[in-house]
C-alpha cells in the first residue's frame, strides 16, 4: 500500500523526536508536514533541513494547504488541541493527539486499539499511561485489580515547560487512564521529576492490589507473571528500552490493603535517542507508541477501502 | 555570629505531618485532638495536620493513612482556638483538587514543596492557594542538593508565584551550621520584602536546632519543629528544645517553654510507637545526603531482602534519588541482595 501523509503540529521535544521517529521506523507513515508557532524553533529547522514543508503559521495554514495529510499529530498543548480538534474533524484528518486534552479515547496501542470503533480523534494519555497502563492492563486480565498505583520518574531535562506547568493534568490523565484502559477500579499516579546528574533514565514502577491468593506462589501467581512477560515483550517490540529492572515483586496480604496483596513490577524505559538522549524515554515511549499507533491504523483503513471496494 | 537581639521567630509544629512518618501514618483523630490542644495552649500559632507525604499521600508508594488526612485536618480545625491549620502538599503527588479539599476542611495555610531545583512545578498550586485566600508557604527540599545561589533563584520563581515564605528545607538533615546560613542569607537578599524565609531541621547529624538558631540569626522568620523530635530519619528539630534555646538567646517566639516541654512529655510521649534515633541508618541519611523519610520504608525492605538498611540508604544517596522517589528503595534492596555492584543513577 502507499504511505498515508502525516502534519506534525508542535515543533517542541515531542514534536522533534516523533519526526524522526516516523522516518526512521514507520512503515506505513510519511512526514509531509511540520508546523509549529515559532520560526527559530530547532524542529522547524530540522525538519527543514530534512526536506519536510514547514509553517511557523499555525494549523490555520496546515488546513489552506491543497495536500491534506491523512494523519496529524498533534504536540502542542491540551488547550491548544482543544481548539485544534473540530477542526480537524471538519477536514476529515485523522489525529492523533500527544497531549494531555483527551478530546478522544485513551489509547494505548497494545491494549486497547483493537476495541475502539471511533479512531478519528484518539489520545495517547501521558508517557508513563504508555509505559504502565499495558502492565496493569495485563494483572488485569487474570485477577480483579481493586487499585492499581505507579509513580513515574523522570530527568529534570526531559521535562519541558508544558509538563512542568501542567503536573495536576499529568497526574490526573494517568490516574484515569490506569482505570479506563488499565483495568483497575481506581488507580492513582504520581510524578517526580529528578535533577540528578547524569540524568537517570525514566523509571517507572506499578503497583497492583491482587486478591490475597494471587500474592501467594502458586499457579494464579505464575499467570500474573506470564501475562507481564507477555506485555513487556509485546511493548519491547516497537520501544526496545523498555524492559523490567527486578523480578515483579509479590507482598502477601495485609489488613491496611484492605486484605488484598501486592505486586509490584519495576520498569526502566531507555529511549532510543532519537532526538533527545537515551535518558528521555518519557519520551521516546509516547512518541513510539503514537507511531505504532498511526501504522496500526494505516493498515486498518487501507483494510476498510478494500472491502468498500469489494462491497461495491 | 552573635547578636540575637530583638530577633523573634514563628514557630511552626510539624508533629502531625512530619510525625506522621514515624507513626507510620497511623495518627487517629483523638491523638490530633489532644496534640492540637497542647500546642494550641503553648501559643504555637502554626500547626501542620497531613500525611507524611503531603496531600494524597495515603499511598502504596508511602503507606496508607490509618484515618483519612481530611478528617484529621477537620478535628485539628475544630480542637485548634488561636493556632492556624496548615496542610502540606508536593506538587507531583497531591492535585489542586486536594488542596480544595483540605480548604473547605478549614485549613489555612497551603504549605507547597518541590524538589530545590524544580520549583517550577508548583507555579499553578501557589496561584491557586492565594486565589483560596491561604497563607502560602514553599519547601525548597533537600536544599544541601544545590548551592545558595540557585537555591536563591528557585526561591525568586515560588515568592513570584505567591509564595510568602520560602523554606530552607534540610530533608536529609545533611546541612551543617554555615551551610544553613549561606543558604537562608541567600534567600532573604533575594526575596527582600517580597516574602520571608523559614528553615525546617532534621537531626540525622544532630544540628537540627543549632542549624535553626544559624538560620534565625542569618533572617529565617519561620522555623519548623516537632514535639519530641517525633519526624522522619532521626526526628526534626525538638520544637520544645528551639523553644528553650531561642528563650536563652533571647529570640522571640511568643510560645510557652514550659507548656511545650510537658506537650512533648505528657502528651506525645505516650502516643508514639518508636522514638526518633540517630543509629547508623539515620546518621546515614544525613552523610549520604538521603531524604529523611526513605529511613522507614528502607528499615522494611532490609528486613524482606536481608541487606543492611544502611547500604540501602547509602546507594540511594549515590543515585541522587530525591523526595517522592520510595519506590526506588525496593529495586536497590533486590539489586543488593542479588549481589549487584550498584555505582551512580542508571
Amino acid at each position: 500500500m502507499s504511505k498515508k501523509t502525516a502534519a506534525i503540529v508542535g515543533s517542541g521535544n515531542i514534536g522533534t523526536d516523533l519526526m524522526f521517529k516516523l522516518m526512521r521506523r514507520s512503515k506505513n507513515i510519511e512526514v509531509k508536514y511540520m508546523i509549529g508557532v515559532d520560526p527559530a524553533s530547532d524542529g522547524l529547522a530540522r525538519a527543514a533541513r530534512l526536506g519536510i514543508t514547514t509553517s511557523a503559521e499555525g494549523v490555520d495554514w496546515l488546513l489552506a494547504q491543497d495536500e491534506l495529510p491523512d494523519f496529524v499529530f498533534e504536540c502542542t498543548s491540551a488547550k491548544a488541541h482543544q481548539a485544534n480538534a473540530p477542526k480537524y474533524k471538519e477536514a476529515g484528518i485523522h489525529a492523533i493527539d500527544l497531549t494531555p486534552a483527551a478530546v478522544g479515547p485513551y489509547l494505548c496501542p497494545v491494549v486497547n486499539l483493537d476495541s475502539l470503533e471511533d479512531v478519528l480523534n484518539v489520545n495517547m494519555i501521558t508517557c508513563a499511561g504508555q509505559a504502565t497502563t499495558p502492565i496493569v492492563a495485563a494483572v488485569s486480565t487474570v485477577v480483579p485489580v481493586d487499585y492499581a498505583e505507579i509513580v513515574a520518574s523522570i530527568a529534570s531535562k526531559s521535562a519541558g515547560p508544558g509538563t512542568r506547568a501542567n503536573v495536576d493534568e499529568f497526574t490526573e490523565t494517568t490516574a484515569k487512564a490506569l482505570e479506563v484502559v488499565g483495568g483497575a477500579a481506581r488507580g492513582k499516579a504520581i510524578i517526580i521529576i529528578n535533577p540528578v546528574e547524569p540524568p537517570m533514565i525514566m523509571r517507572n514502577t506499578v503497583y497492583c492490589s491482587v486478591p490475597a491468593e494471587a500474592a501467594e506462589p502458586g499457579e494464579l501467581q505464575d499467570r500474573i507473571r506470564a501475562a507481564i512477560d507477555d506485555a513487556v515483550a509485546k511493548i519491547q517490540d516497537y520501544v526496545p528500552g523498555y524492559s523490567l529492572r527486578v523480578e515483579p515483586q509479590f507482598d502477601t496480604a495485609r489488613e491496611d490493603w484492605d486484605g488484598n496483596g501486592r505486586v509490584g513490577i519495576w520498569i526502566q524505559v531507555k529511549g532510543a535517542a532519537d532526538y533527545l538522549p537515551e535518558y528521555a524515554g518519557n519520551l521516546d515511549i509516547i512518541t513510539a507508541a503514537a507511531t505504532r499507533t498511526a501504522d496500526l491504523l494505516a493498515e486498518r483503513m487501507d483494510a476498510a477501502s478494500i472491502k468498500d471496494t469489494v462491497g461495491a | 555570629m552573635t547578636e540575637t537581639q530583638n530577633l523573634s521567630v514563628r514557630l511552626t509544629d510539624t508533629t502531625l505531618r512530619d510525625g506522621s512518618h514515624a507513626m507510620s501514618h497511623k495518627f487517629t483523630e483523638e491523638h490530633v485532638r489532644t496534640v492540637v490542644r497542647a500546642l494550641d495552649d503553648a501559643k504555637v500559632e502554626v500547626i501542620e495536620v497531613t500525611h507524611g507525604d503531603g496531600l494524597g499521600g495515603s499511598s502504596f508508594n508511602y503507606g496508607f493513612s490509618l484515618t483519612p488526612e481530611l478528617d484529621l485536618v477537620r478535628a485539628a480545625v475544630d480542637e485548634a482556638r488561636n493556632a492556624k491549620i496548615a496542610v502540606l502538599m508536593l506538587p507531583g503527588l497531591g492535585t489542586i483538587h486536594d488542596l480544595n479539599q483540605a480548604h473547605e476542611a478549614g485549613a489555612s495555610v497551603a504549605r507547597i514543596a518541590t524538589h530545590c531545583t524544580e520549583a517550577d512545578v508548583s507555579i499553578q498550586h501557589f496561584q491557586h492557594a492565594r486565589k483560596l485566600g491561604m497563607e502560602t508557604v514553599g519547601f525548597l527540599m533537600l536544599s544541601h542538593r544545590t548551592t545558595p545561589e540557585n537555591l536563591a533563584k528557585q526561591a525568586r520563581i515560588m515568592a513570584d508565584a505567591g509564595c510568602q515564605c520560602v523554606y530552607v528545607v534540610d530533608s536529609a538533615g545533611a546541612l551543617i551550621l554555615d551551610d544553613v546560613s549561606d543558604r537562608v542569607a541567600a534567600l532573604v537578599t533575594e526575596l527582600g520584602d517580597d516574602a520571608q524565609v523559614g528553615f525546617h531541621g532534621h537531626q540525622n547529624l544532630s544540628f537540627g536546632v543549632a542549624n535553626s538558631v544559624y538560620a534565625a540569626r542569618a533572617g529565617a522568620k519561620q522555623i519548623d519543629g516537632t514535639l519530641l523530635a517525633l519526624g522522619a530519619g532521626a526526628g526534626n528539630s525538638p520544637t520544645e528544645v528551639l523553644a528553650a534555646a531561642f528563650e536563652r538567646l533571647n529570640i522571640h517566639t511568643g510560645t510557652d517553654v514550659q507548656a511545650l516541654m510537658a506537650a512533648a512529655e505528657d502528651v506525645v510521649k505516650p502516643i508514639i510507637t518508636r522514638m526518633p534515633v540517630m543509629d547508623r541508618a539515620s546518621i546515614m541519611q544525613g552523610y549520604a545526603g538521603v531524604y529523611s523519610s526513605f529511613l522507614i520504608h528502607a528499615e522494611r525492605a532490609a528486613e524482606r531482602y536481608n541487606v543492611p538498611a544502611w547500604q540501602i540508604l547509602q546507594e540511594i544517596g549515590k543515585a541522587g534519588y530525591v523526595g517522592g522517589q520510595e519506590d526506588m528503595i525496593v529495586d536497590v534492596a533486590v539489586q543488593l541482595a542479588n549481589g549487584v555492584e550498584l555505582t551512580a543513577a542508571s
